[in-house]
């Protein structure tokens, strides 16, 4: 393992968590060896000094295994001269003989708002392409646009403690519990606390309906229905803010119209929705008769081809009420990235031009001025679905891809490594060498090592408005550095020197802030003109701040917790606008061929394409292997078993997945997790299965509803292959990686039997001392390879009915010292004393088998439990398993 | 109640001894019991033979019952007394010049003999075989120090004296005919484990090595192979095999194969006279092993005070330390082509098991290192049940936990 080298002393430093859009305060502790501890920051308003799994095990992915250390030009190591020089080269021939709108920028919302600017000036004002769009068009560009539509600005109105200060939170579209951890646990202290109610409104009962007081499990895309029936319900029961709406919004009356045709009564809510009657009314009641109402919405909302009108179903209901920028109320858009608002102030979107600001005239002449740019462009560019779709059609030509991975994360993505393929320059600033975007290749392809999280420094926003400092507290690693130096480089070859002669982060954040305040007077809603003179080492020494800050305020570094609170909105005439929604329909239906529709999201311990989750043990113990999750019903007509294997079929690729029955999933729907690459699996890119289909407004591609064939796939074996570094599978083989406490985690399938695996995999130790158990006629080997004492590799086939336990496997492979009772149970499989089990608390690893022992010697409550083991103690997104677990939870299911 | 009827025993081995307490047992003073034995002493434990030769125990340890324990149970013991001549047609043993035992049933346990190789320089002093008390005795007076031993073959006993000497830290060398050590308990694996423990012990192992003759000049100096290699020798130990003593009953005209011919009662071709452990042939085997010595004594005391008893045979298990490294096996040892084996093989560990299943039954097991669930697979190999799932997992690994390495 190659660690970072560092002679900076250790302290601890504060900074901002790279995961979810809650954008928690982390403190890091560097131990000069290129690691460092990781704690929540109690003094992070976002957190408390909370953290979930994913952010507790950041410790665990800061090795350089897999790093991208230096350029590569086509395949083979360069200086950064000569790639700089290449990427400028290219850059400048493209733009002369195709013109500069054949060069295409896709950004992610892991970038630094730093980065993000200086990418978007550079593009949009220098080379002059609007073609500038990131991941998070897949993430949350319909709440954008559904912002936009209803406020005239992209405005997250409230802030967390809404949350901890509403009576009924409703969570739309989300897994809260799993997605953003630490939210959901504020949440849960309001529920506890004050006994707010939790509803939730998902096609799949996930562990947040588990925890909620109702769970309405609708028909994939009918939410605008339920909402639109709301919308209605609130009109009959007189629920109405008249005067609200009256002094402050447009549109009621032609969005009431249209939400009678969609869903005039309960029943018709029902029916259309698929929802009972009384459970129906029981949501809409609890809506109608709650005040102090926020509801939260995420991927199930906004990766739709509808995604923009279910966000404005939503906001309909509360300014139709007129609950919105008050404490405990409101429409709150849940992002899913650190930094996509960063990247939406900086206006680093295709339909955005800069700061809040869009492509009206007096906009690009003002951009265009601060910027002093020479080729502003002066309309929107291409969505990162119709991008991607430009790049196969010749019309980009050159594409310079940021810390995304578009080969996994994209629909339909084997269309875009083809398409790739045909590029005349393909830039990719990177981490890792490895990913599967890193690994496709143009006709140019160069790739640049960027800095990764600990290593760069600038600022990130969360979902509600913060502004956090991600702070640097590892050196460097090999040649790698800032995305925005690069750039400037890149700009300076390019002849654009003056307009990106920046030093340090801090100069860009002021001229970012700067740009928001420029003849801003209170015309926008994005103003960070507070922060425009923040000095180098005030810019250091920040604290989390929630925009706007603009100059003109009493004190212009103090945020503001909520806007709207007034009544006015950043439309021209200040008025709020209702939307008259569209009837809800699937942009494409299931057929004969293709009869279930396919879901895919996130599990809890990963993070996007597990490029950072998946180096940490902890983090790949709870879901080791891409799953599919299907109902029983629908198991059993397509002949599925539980831990076995599915084949996933649409019209786009295929994909083998293991069974995961269950009852939370609706019929007619499975879900599959988006995380797994040709990285860490032979058959799990679940998102290249995937439609895509835009929705209109925002174009984000719908991801949750692909029509699907599903049908059993047989192995012969099946086995697992722990070894101390990774090694790949034969080919032709069935194949998941984890990592593991101490190595590499392999879990195989293959038609191969039992006799076969261990010729092919014997032969990888030579020289070691090899113990082995055979039942060949049973289809069972197990081998444990030792060098001088130590385990190296530990190895078990089963045959292909079931995947083998390796508990007790990775718990002997994590010891430092193996004992003659582990020698034997690494080949008998037997646990020679009890096993933790798999686990459940990733936090601090605790076990299944742990939890039901603790329970089983009286721990009645998750309280008690965490008491007696420390599982759920933590981030807490274990607790709905843990509750699970405990005899009242048994009770219940059996009855 | 007439006279008691006349029991004597010749042999005063370990299948003498179990026999002579299964009777007293079952039947005290139903017999007047005669026991002559040709050694000087009273029945031994011929299983610490090498234990005695390594020193880790003396003569005293090896024995089972003190001469008080014969007297109280009424029976005359004969020593140092080798028996000359059956008279069967008056019913007499003579035991040379000394005694003229009459006897109305008369039990031979005359054991075997060791098997000396007819090779040239056999019978060299300091040529030995290993299988006494006085054996023993020679060679430890020849083990003394930068003396060099040589052990001929490779069986259990062979092994054990090679150890024994090792221990005595004589530089000691073990040739075996065969390919592999104790080929007839041990499949090729099992015996490469317990070659590399007799290593371990400090014994040279060389394999497929024929012996053509052994020198010196006026006593052992060298042993030759067959392909020439010359090496040094001061003591030559023979362990090549035993022959069931038959001389005495073929004199008085019993019928033998290898052994003497018996039935399932033990009784020979005379009924008045019975014969049991390694001197015996039930069912054209002649056993070499204490357990079937032991059942066959069991079952002989209960024909003769009258109860239903047969012997059957006992299947052919092994059970054994070869030098404190336990060696179990039972049936088929080489797994033939088209039945089913299961192993498990940690050769660093010592550790080897295999099953060998034939149509679904146990058909063999062999255990190196541990050998646990060996009492479970004699009885599965017996009695030919079929094998459930759940029972090969048992019997590979132990029921439920599974047992910790025996040592």
């Amino acid at each position: 393992m190659t660690v970072h080298v560092s002679d900076a002393t250790p302290a601890v430093v504060k900074t901002t968590c790279p995961y979810c859009g809650v954008g928690c305060g982390v403190l890091a502790s560097p131990d000069g060896q290129g690691g460092a501890g990781i704690a929540g920051d109690t003094d992070h308003p976002a957190n408390f000094g909370r953290l979930c799994s994913k952010g507790s095990a950041l410790g665990e992915t800061l090795a350089l295994d897999d790093r991208l250390l230096h350029p590569v030009v086509d395949g083979a190591r360069a200086s950064w001269e000569g790639a700089l020089g290449t990427v400028a080269g290219g850059l400048r021939r493209i733009a002369e003989q195709h013109g500069p709108d054949s060069i295409a920028f896709y950004l992610s919302g892991q970038l630094l708002t730093e980065d993000y600017y200086v990418a978007n000036k550079l593009a949009k004002g220098f080379l002059g392409t609007p073609h500038v769009d990131t991941n998070s068009r897949l993430c949350m560009s319909s709440a954008v646009a559904a912002h936009r539509r209803a406020f005239g600005s992209d405005t997250v109105p409230g802030c967390y403690e809404d949350l901890d200060e509403a009576d009924l939170l409703v969570l739309v579209g989300s897994n809260t519990a799993w997605c953003h951890p630490i939210l959901f646990r504020r949440m849960a202290d309001a529920k506890a606390k004050r006994g707010a109610r939790i509803v939730t409104i998902d096609p799949r009962r996930t562990q947040t309906g588990e925890e909620a007081d109702l769970h309405l499990g609708l028909r994939p895309g009918t939410d605008t229905a339920l909402f639109s029936g709301l919308l209605v319900h609130l009109a009959t029961q007189g629920a109405v803010d008249r005067r609200y709406v009256a002094d402050h919004t447009a549109g009621f009356d032609a969005a009431l119209e249209r939400a009678q045709i969609i869903a005039p009564s309960i029943a018709a809510t029902a029916a259309a929705t698929g929802l009972a009657e009384a459970d129906v009314l029981t949501f809409f009641e609890m809506f109608t008769r709650t005040r102090r109402v926020v509801t939260c919405f995420s991927q199930g909302v906004n990766q739709s081809a509808q995604g923009t009108d279910k966000g404005n179903a939503i906001i309909n209901c509360h300014l139709a009420t007129g609950r919105i920028g008050q404490p405990g109320m409101g429409p709150f858009s849940l992002t899913g990235q650190p930094n996509a608002m960063g990247g939406r102030e900086v206006g680093g979107l295709a339909n955005m031009l800069a700061a809040h600001m869009h492509f009206a005239p007096e906009e690009v002449d003002r951009v265009r001025r601060f910027w002093d740019a020479p080729n502003i462009i002066t309309g929107e560019g291409m969505k990162a679905v119709a991008l991607f779709e430009a790049i196969a059609r010749g019309k980009i030509k050159a594409l310079w891809v940021m810390g995304t991975n578009p080969l996994v994360s994209m629909p339909r993505a084997d269309a875009i490594r083809d398409a790739i393929a045909g590029l005349d320059l393909y830039v990719v600033s990177e981490v890792l060498a490895t990913s599967d975007t890193a690994r496709a290749t143009a006709k140019k392809t160069v790739l640049l090592p960027a800095l990764a999280w600990g290593e760069k420094d600038g600022t990130v926003t969360n979902s509600e408005r913060r502004i956090s400092r991600q702070r640097s507290f590892l050196k460097a690693p090999g040649e790698a550095r800032a995305d925005w130096a690069i750039m400037g480089d890149v700009a300076k070859r390019l002849g654009f020197g003056a307009s990106f002669a920046y030093t340090s982060a801090a100069q860009i954040f002021r001229e970012h802030a700067a740009l928001s305040a420029f003849e801003n007077e209170g015309s926008r809603d994005f103003d960070l003109g507070g922060l425009a003179e923040l000095s180098d080492r005030a810019y250091d020494a920040a604290p989390p701040v929630q925009w706007p800050l603009p100059k003109r305020a009493a004190d212009p570094r103090k945020g503001q917790a909520r806007l709207f609170a007034d009544g006015r909105f950043y439309t021209f005439d200040q008025r709020a606008r209702f939307v008259a929604v569209q009837p809800p329909a699937l942009a494409l239906h299931p057929t004969a061929k293709r009869p279930l529709i396919l879901n895919t999201g996130r599990v809890r311990d990963h993070w996007h394409t597990m490029t950072r989750t998946g180096k940490s043990q902890r983090l790949s113990a709870h879901r080791a292997a891409p799953f599919l999750e299907i109902h029983p019903d629908d198991a059993a007509r397509y002949r599925l078993s539980d831990g076995g294997f599915a084949r996933v079929t649409t019209d786009h690729a295929t994909a083998i997945l293991e069974v995961a029955v269950t009852d939370g999933a609706l019929p007619g729907s499975i879900f599959a997790p988006m995380h797994w690459s040709d990285m860490t699996a032979s058959h799990g890119r679940v998102v290249a299965l995937v439609r895509g289909m835009p929705d209109p407004v925002s174009g984000q591609p719908e991801l949750k509803a692909t029509p699907a064939a599903v049908e059993p796939v047989a192995y012969r074996s099946r086995g697992y292959l722990l070894t101390r570094s990774a090694t790949p599978a034969p080919a032709g083989w069935w194949w998941a990686r984890a990592t593991v406490q101490g190595g590499s985690g392999l879990i195989f399938a293959t038609q191969d039997g039992s006799r076969e695996v261990a010729l092919a995999l014997r032969g990888l130790f030579p020289g070691h001392e090899i113990a082995e158990y055979s039942d060949h006629a049973r289809g069972l080997y197990r081998l444990a390879a030792y060098r001088e004492g130590r385990l190296i590799a530990c190895l078990a086939v089963e045959t292909g009915e079931r995947r083998p336990d390796w508990e007790i496997a990775k718990q002997v492979f994590a010891a430092p010292e193996i004992e003659a009772t582990d020698r034997r149970s690494l080949l008998s499989g037997r646990a020679q004393t009890a096993s933790a089990g798999p686990v459940i608390c990733a936090c601090h690893g605790v076990g299944l088998d742990v939890i039901t022992a603790a329970i089983a010697a009286g721990a009645g409550s998750v309280e008690k439990v965490g008491a007696a083991c420390k599982a759920g103690t933590n981030c807490g997104s274990c607790i709905p398993e843990i509750r699970k677990l405990l005899p009242a939870a048994l009770a219940r299911d059996a009855a | 109640m007439g006279a008691k009827e006349r029991l004597v025993v010749v042999g005063n081995g370990m299948a003498s001894l179990r026999f002579l307490e299964q009777l007293t047992e079952r039947a005290p003073g139903r017999f007047d019991v005669t026991v002559v034995g040709a050694e000087p002493v009273a029945a031994y434990n011929r299983v610490l033979l090498s234990s005695l030769l390594g020193g880790e125990v003396d003569e005293a340890a090896c024995g089972f019952r003190g001469l008080d324990w014969y007297a109280g149970h009424g029976i005359r013991l004969i020593t140092g007394a080798p028996v000359t001549a059956i008279d069967r047609e008056n019913g007499l043993v003579v035991v040379g010049e000394t005694h003229v035992l009459p006897f109305d049933r008369l039990v031979l346990a005359v054991g075997s003999l060791p098997i000396r190789l007819p090779l040239p320089g056999a019978d060299l002093p300091g040529v030995v075989t290993f299988r006494d008390f006085a054996d023993v005795a020679a060679i430890r007076a020849a083990a003394v120090e930068h003396a060099k031993a040589i052990v001929i073959g490779g069986g259990l006993l062979g092994l054990e004296a090679a150890v024994g000497l090792a221990r005595l830290g004589v530089d000691c060398t073990l040739l075996h005919v065969m390919d592999r050590v104790m080929e007839r308990q041990l499949d090729h694996t099992a015996a490469r484990l317990v070659t590399a423990a007799m290593e371990a012990r400090g014994v040279k192992m060389l394999l497929s090595a024929n012996t053509a003759c052994i020198e010196g000049d006026g006593t052992v100096e060298r042993l030759v192979l067959k392909d020439g290699t010359v090496l040094p020798a001061d003591l030559v130990v023979m362990s090549v095999g035993i022959r069931p003593s038959t001389a005495l009953a073929q004199a008085c005209g019993l019928a033998i194969g290898r052994g003497i011919t018996v039935d399932d009662r033990m009784t020979t071709s005379d009924p008045r006279i019975f014969a049991l452990g390694e001197c015996a042939e039930h069912r054209g085997i002649a056993y070499g092993l204490v357990e079937p010595a032991y059942e066959q004594a069991e079952v002989l005391s209960r024909h003769l005070v009258g109860e239903e008893a047969a012997y059957l045979g006992t299947s052919l298990a092994t059970s054994l330390k070869v030098s404190g490294l336990p060696v179990f096996s039972a049936g088929v040892v080489d797994t033939p082509d088209g039945a089913d084996a299961i192993t498990v093989h940690d050769a660093a560990a010592g550790l080897y098991r295999k099953l060998t299943i034939i149509d679904g039954r146990l058909a063999g097991a062999v255990f190196v290192g541990d050998i646990s669930e060996q009492a479970r697979c004699k009885e599965m190999i017996r009695s030919g049940a079929p094998l459930t799932l759940d029972d090969r997992d048992d019997l590979m690994f132990g029921r439920r936990q599974p047992q910790a390495l025996a040592a």
